[in-house]
């Protein structure tokens, strides 16, 4: 038997069909997507740009303070002079896959190369953490870290953004991987571990390990190709 | 619609009286998840107010069109579109806070305080009543947030606004900026309002 609508018996004429249609009945949703969606894409389109471009300025602003340290910085600000940047991309081959690094290549007024920054990133302890690596061109020595992003527990892993924890990244030797140590021991080549977040610390310095060692090779080979 | 409370009323009872926070308990997660600094706090009432009054405003003027059974879906279509203006706002004019704020902004889309107030004020009231009640409510919110902020910050930072406060010899304590901080201050301040309201209501009783 055919369900029949309780309040009338009479079948339903057609105007009734369509007012009971389903979609009919959304109309009011359907136009405030079409209102919405229409309005989104505005917003998108307008601020998408400015979006971008607040994250690769948030990269190139600190290229000058990952090569040239913070006095560096704050001198070449203080003179109104400018880095040269040319933003590059290396593909590592490793073992299953291959990997993509954005590389910043920074040259001063005389277009003497001065270093390289390195955007990497890798498993922290809470999320993905984003770093930017600077080294020096023959990519010998580490000119400083700076965290991008993080979620790392606020108060003790979120440390890693703390210029004296990072600080310690600068002028270490890239010829063999730097190590984590406890408790304030570390020796020349290692990196002591934020007391409460020895695995945000690890996370941090293993990236690091990471990419000088996919980088290494290539952007020597690059440095000296170049010249 | 005699019965229904006027614009002023909605305004003021937004405040203190209805509380988001402390009187509804609506809106728990951004409560304690953005206040471990006040300037976190501050921008995630500002989207709340935005995101609160522009919901309010619509719904209130399409509230004659509404089937009942469709009802949540609009408001949930509504908060979500203005949610995604806030947070594409603040990703381009505030970058840094954005990302301090992180998940957090396009939560607000399931905050159930904007769902509330939609369901309980703008769906049954005109449009002038509608934004005085978000704009209330959400005073009421910053309001409630600020309270919890300041106290994380001063006591689990020694700052306030980012700015050292308290002498350097204060030992930060820094389970106030942890998860665990804001469920003590919270529990604390609430416990505060109660017992405070509960000694005004006695003694307006004892007169």
């Amino acid at each position: 038997m055919k369900p029949i609508q309780q309040m009338e018996p009479l079948s339903p004429t057609a105007f009734e069909r369509l007012r009971n249609n389903n979609i009919i009945q959304a109309w009011l949703v359907l136009i405030l997507t079409l209102c919405f969606g229409s309005s989104l894409a505005g917003i998108q389109m307008t601020l998408g740009p400015k979006i971008e471009e607040n994250k690769l300025n948030e990269t190139l602003e600190k290229i000058p303070e990952l090569i040239l340290g913070a006095e560096g910085a704050q001198k070449l600000t203080e003179s109104g002079e400018k880095l040269d940047v040319i933003p590059r991309s290396f593909v590592v081959d490793k073992p299953g896959k291959k990997a993509v690094y954005n590389v910043y290549e920074a040259f001063d007024k005389d277009k003497k190369r001065l270093g390289w920054v390195v955007k990497t990133g890798g498993q922290g302890y809470a999320d993905r953490i984003e770093l930017l690596l600077g080294v020096d061109p023959e990519v010998k020595t580490v000119s400083g870290i700076f965290v991008l992003e993080q979620k790392e527990t606020p108060g003790l892993g979120n440390k890693i953004t703390f210029e004296e924890w990072r600080g310690q990244f600068k002028g270490k030797n890239t010829e063999t991987p730097m190590g984590v140590v406890k408790g304030g021991k570390a020796g020349a080549g290692d990196i002591n571990a934020i007391t409460g977040a020895t695995i945000s610390s690890r996370a941090v310095t293993d990236i690091v390990n990471m990419a000088v060692a996919d980088l290494k090779g290539p952007l020597t080979a690059n440095a000296e190709g170049g010249k | 619609m005699a019965d229904q409370p006027t614009a002023a009323e909605r305004f003021i009872q937004g405040i203190l009286p209805e509380n988001p926070v402390y009187r509804q308990l609506l809106g728990l997660c951004p409560t304690l998840a953005v206040t471990n600094g006040l300037k976190a706090a501050i921008t995630m009432s500002a989207a709340v107010l935005f995101v609160l009054f522009c919901a309010n405003v619509i719904v209130s003027l399409i509230r004659n069109l509404l089937k009942p059974h469709l009802r949540i879906v609009i408001f949930t279509l509504t908060i979500a579109t203005f949610v995604t203006f806030a947070d594409r706002f603040l990703a381009a004019y505030v970058y840094q806070m954005s990302k301090v704020l992180g998940p957090y902004i396009p939560l607000i889309i399931v905050n159930c305080l904007i769902i509330c107030r939609c369901e309980v004020c703008a769906s049954k009231q005109g449009v002038v009543t509608a934004g005085a009640d978000a704009i209330g409510q959400s005073l009421g919110f910053c309001l409630a947030l600020c309270s919890i902020a300041a106290v994380r910050e001063l006591l689990g930072t020694g700052m306030l606004f980012d700015i050292r406060v308290l002498p350097v010899v204060w030992p930060d304590w820094v389970i106030m900026v942890l998860p665990p901080g804001a469920f003590l201050t919270f529990g604390l301040l609430l416990g505060l309002v109660n017992w405070y309201s509960d000694r005004r209501a006695a003694a307006a009783g004892g007169k």
